[in-house]
Parts: structure tokens; sequence; C-alpha cells
């Protein structure tokens, strides 16, 4: 029992001595440890050199296609390391000099590319003032870096190569070929209207209704308020305008009243003028034309419409014609022509402003009609002709759309998808 | 002074809304205001943007030597322009016809081949390259991209159909016609609402302006 009593004793006093141990033996080997894998960190100058990616090649040079001269197009072969190998380019960018072996600070840099991307498109302005101004007819080199986020590898540098204009651009043949047929139906019809082709034309409920308008504001005795619209004298639409302008002043002169063009450019000014002139003078009344009923308002939106909205409410026009190119105004016009009570006509080819015409003007002439209204104003051979050679044209147009769906969906030609993609 | 500027904005604002009630004379000060100042401004804006710089840097060029004659071609807008004038002279005034013919002549030159590739062969080229015919991937409520895409070209061709002025709208013809001004009619719709939250953005713009002039004046 003693014996017993001895052992557990003398045991009690081993195994904390044998745990003290064990724990210094653990700390000692973790602290071994750590300092072994922080050797590396506390050494400052150690630094691992970076690696630098394959560098791209077969770099090939040409004149950018197509355009007025002032760009290069630079094709590569992808670096190694782009999508496989090391896999670690993130981007190219691309290098110019004006030769071969220009030294490194003569090299600029135009540009980047994203990796994947084989290609780049070295584009500079043309004019001499501009910072990227890109010179025609001048050799250029070319070098591009494949970086990674730590290293560059630049390819061999070629060259040399010249930006240089194109007379003809390939990728504009579908508007040529449409732009062909469209005058050729216009020659045709003109030519078969002069020959005496009866040419029908449905009524257009708007177009009509000018004329009415017109004898409305004669019956009345009030002005005719004619408003173009802020296009320029370039502007499709007001072009249109122009002519039913000269149509709307003859018969203000036949009838004898007074007609009112407030305009929003000078040059629009000056046409319409003309053309209200030569309206008078075509009625066999030049010297009722008042050259002021015709004036420049001025060239600010806004500051505009308050003008025009001034003289709705001040001369009372019986007739308001909005015909040309209208933008956020549109609406702030028709509704004060509400307010004054005139009759209201519009017509413009801005789809954006079309809904507020047609809710609160009389009559809207939509998109086409408004290009449409001389030619039933005036019933003249050269018109007519021009209304059947657009119908024609949008029979084209229709046919073009179906059969260009037929041939993609039932024979997937590459073609049709070339053809129809323009830059 | 800044209070100043701001209150006169406040009632120039002001002066425009009463023309909600009825033309007045306050209206009548703000629009002459506005026009007076908007087509001086605009006249010395293009001397400056336009006519003096084509002049002093393209026309003629300043070097070491003073002024010398670089891009002679920059006279004939020149005398066109100066042709213009010619209108304040009874006896002369046919002559400025001459620039307005060069004008015209050349702008429908440029806009009539620019209007056919963005109105009509860009249209085309998009009714025909965007139409998938894809009934697997379903759209807006739901309904087969395919659906949608046959829905829109159905459209397209209507409208077209409407817009035929040498044929009577009768029968078929007829018929289709009149989808397409209902395809117009729910597109002009669509517009309207968004264009009217824009205003409804613009005019809630201008009460904040009032607001922050109140306030400037108040404190």
């Amino acid at each position: 029992m003693n014996d017993l009593r001895r052992y557990l004793f003398s045991l009690r006093l081993f195994i904390p001595l044998v745990v003290a141990i064990f724990l210094v033996t653990v700390q000692s080997s973790f602290a071994q440890s750590d300092s072994v894998q922080t050797q590396p960190r506390q050494d400052a100058t150690y630094t691992p050199a970076p690696v630098p990616p394959s560098p791209p090649n077969n770099v090939v040079l040409r004149d950018s296609p197509n355009d007025n001269g002032h760009a290069i197009e630079v094709r590569w072969t992808l670096s190694a390391d782009d999508g496989a190998g090391a896999d670690n380019v993130v981007l190219y960018e691309i290098y110019r000099a004006e030769s071969a072996d220009a030294p490194d600070s003569l090299w600029l840099k135009r540009g980047s590319a994203i990796k994947g991307a084989g290609v780049y498109n070295d584009r500079g302005e043309r004019e001499e003032s501009s910072a990227s101004y890109f010179p025609k007819g001048k050799d250029f080199y070319y070098k591009v870096a494949a970086i990674t986020l730590d290293s560059k590898s630049f390819s061999s540098v070629a060259g040399p190569m010249q930006a240089r204009d194109n007379w003809f651009n390939g990728t504009r043949i579908p508007v040529l070929l449409y732009t062909i047929i469209f005058f050729g139906l216009t020659l045709f019809f003109i030519n078969a209207a002069k020959k005496g082709m009866n040419l029908y034309v449905r009524p257009l409920a708007g177009i009509e209704a000018i004329d009415e308008a017109i004898g409305r504001a004669t019956e009345m005795g009030r002005p005719i308020l004619y408003v173009l619209g802020l296009g320029t004298a370039s502007d499709i639409a007001t072009i249109a305008s122009f002519t039913i302008l000269g149509r709307v002043s003859r018969r203000v002169a036949e009838y004898q009243t007074s007609i009112l063009v407030p305009c929003y450019d000078p040059i629009v000014m000056t046409v319409a003028q003309e053309t209200v002139k030569t309206g008078y003078a075509d009625a066999g009344r030049p010297d009722s034309f008042i050259e002021d009923s015709v004036y420049f308002v001025t060239q600010a939106q806004f500051a505009y419409v308050a003008a025009v909205n001034g003289t709705m409410l001040r001369e009372k026009p019986a007739t308001n014609l909005y015909l040309g190119k209208f933008y956020a105004e549109s609406l702030l016009l028709a509704e004060t022509g509400v307010m004054s009570g005139s009759i209201q006509i519009s017509g413009t080819d801005e789809i954006a402003q079309l809904p507020f015409f047609v809710v609160a003007c009389d009559y809207t002439l939509i998109g086409e009609e408004l290009y449409a209204a001389s030619a039933y104003l005036g019933r003249e051979p050269l018109l007519l002709g021009t209304l059947k050679a657009q119908d024609w044209f949008k029979g084209l147009v229709i046919i073009s759309i179906l059969g260009g769906i037929a041939l993609r969906l039932l024979t997937s030609p590459e073609w049709v998808q070339k053809f129809f993609e323009m830059t | 002074m800044e209070t100043a500027w701001l209150t006169l904005g406040a009632l120039l604002t002001i002066f425009t809304f009463s023309f909600l009630y009825k033309d007045n004379v306050l209206y009548k000060i703000a629009e002459h205001l506005v026009v007076g100042i908007s087509a001086g401004y605009f006249v010395v804006l293009l001397i400056k943007t336009n006519l003096w710089p084509i002049m002093s840097q393209r026309l003629f060029v300043k070097g070491d030597e003073g002024w010398a004659l670089d891009q002679w071609w920059y006279f004939i807008p020149l005398i066109l322009g100066m042709l213009m004038w010619t209108r304040f002279s009874k006896k002369w005034s046919w002559v400025s016809r001459y620039p307005l013919a060069f004008y015209i002549g050349i702008a429908s030159g440029l806009t009539i081949p620019l209007e056919l590739k963005n109105r009509v062969v860009e249209q085309i080229s998009a009714s025909i390259l965007k139409f998938k015919f894809d009934f697997s991937a379903t759209g807006f409520l739901m309904v087969p991209q395919g659906a949608w895409d046959t829905f829109v070209i159905i459209g397209v061709m209507c409208c077209l159909i409407y817009f035929f002025f040498s044929k009577e709208h009768k029968g078929w013809f007829g018929g289709s016609a009149k989808i397409g001004i209902y395809t117009l009619m729910i597109a002009f719709g669509a517009s309207f609402g968004y264009t009217v939250m824009a205003r409804i953005s613009l005019f809630i713009q201008r009460i904040q302006y009032l607001r922050d002039w109140i306030t400037a004046i108040t404190s």
C-alpha cells in the first residue's frame, strides 16, 4: 500500500514535468518553423524577376480602307500567353514612330486593345490644328506590346505604312444601289407623267384642309401663320416645306389675304422670302408682297417659341401651319395655337414630335405625307411622277425586307449579312 | 450679387409663367428680353466661333513675317456669304439668289444620300439582320422572341403600306394600311408619355429654382 502511495506521488510529480517538457518542445519547434517561413520576407532586397509574356508577332499594317486617309489598321497574332500558356496578358499597347530605329522616347503610344483582340485601328483627325492630327502620305512604323500586370514584351517593328484617302467607300454600295434605283424610278415616272399617264393619288385630309384653312383666313380677315420649324435649309423637311410655302403663298396672294412667316434660321428666312415673293409673282400680284411678312426672330429655340407664341396671341391668325423640322417646341406652339382659336395643320418627319402635333392640331401630316404634300397641292407631272416613284420604292423596300429575311432563314448566306453590314 | 441674379432669373420665370393666365405686359417684357438677348448673343457667337477662326486660322495664317494667305478656297464661301448682302439693294438683290441656289443644291446633294442611308438602307438592314425567328427564348410578357420579331416585321410592312399614296386604300391593302396607322399610333402614344415625363421633370426643375430663390431671399 505504501509502495502504491509512493508510486502515485512520484507520478504526480512526473506528469507536470512531462507536460512542461512537451510544451517547451512544441513552442520551440513552432518558433523555429516561423523563423524559417518569414526569412524571405525579412530580406528587403529580394524581388522575384517578372517573367515577360511571349510577344505578339506577325504585325501587319494596312491603310484603313473606305476612309478619308487618316488611319492605319494594325493587325497582329496574339501572344502565346493570351488565353493560353501563362494566360497573363491583360491588354496590348500599340506604339508608333516615324522611323524603325527610333529611340524609345520617340515611340508614341497610340492606344490599347483588350486581350484577345488582334486588331487596332489607329485613327486620327484631319485638321492639322487638332491634337490628334494624323498626317496622310507619311511613313509610319508600328510595334505592339503584350502587357501583363508587371511586365511587357514588344513585337518586332512593322512598317513603313502610309495612310491614304480612298475615292470610293465600299461600305456604301447598298446606298448607291438604292439611290440609283430610286432616281431611275423617279426619272421614269416623271417622263411617264409628262406623256400623259394618269397618276392617281389618294386623298389626304390634312392636305385638302390647307385650301379650306386659307379660305377660312380670308373670310375672317385674319392672317395665316406659317412656321417652318427649327430646321436648316439643308433638312429635307424644310425643303419640302418651302415647296408647300410656295403653293400657300400663291393661294394667299390670289385670295388677297396676308401671311406671316417667322423664321429661326437666317438662310431659311432668305429662301422663304424668295419663295413667298415667287408665289405672289406667280399669282400675278408681285406688288402685294410685303417683305417684312417673312422675318427672322432668333436662333435660340425657346426665345423663338416665346416670340411666335406672342405673335399668335396678338395677331390672332385664323390658320397656323407648322410644316418642317420641329423639336421640343412643337407642343408649346400647338397648345398656344389652340388657345388662340386657330385652325392648325402640322407636318413633320421628326418622329418624337409627331405625337404632340397629333394631339394638339386639327390635321397632321405624318412623315412622308409632308414630302408628298407639295405634289398634292401642285398636281404637276414632275411632282406626281416623284410621288409614284416613291411608292414603287416603298414596294422595293418591302420586297427587300421580306426577301432578305427569307434568304437568311432558309439558306443564311453570308453575302446577305455582309451586304447590309455598314460602317 | 448672386442673390440679385437669382432674383432676376426667378422674376423672369414668373413673368413667363404668367402667360398661362393670358398674354400680358410682364410676359411681353420677358419675351422681348430673351429674343433680343439671344439674337445678339448668337450673332456674336457665330462671328467668334465661325467667321473669325476661318479667317484667322484657315484663310490667312499669322507667321513670323505677318499674315499670309493659306487656304485660298475659303474665299469661295466668304464671297458667297458677302453676295447675300446684295439683298439690301433693289437693283442687285437678284445676285443673292446665286449663293442660295449653291447652298440649297449642295445641301440637297449631301442630304439625300445621307437620308437614304439613315432612314432607308439602315432600317432595311436592321429589319433583316435583327430578325431571329427564335421561338425558344421568351421576351416581353413571356411571349417568344420570334413572335415579337414577326409582330415588328408585320408592323413595319403595314406602316409602309399606309404611306402608299398612288393606290386606293381598299380591301386587304386598306386593312393593312389601317393596321399600319394603329401601329404608328401605339408608337406615338408611348413616345408621348415618355416625353411628357421629361417635360414634367423640367417643370420640377424650374419650381426648385423658385424654391431656392425664396430660400435665398428669406434666409
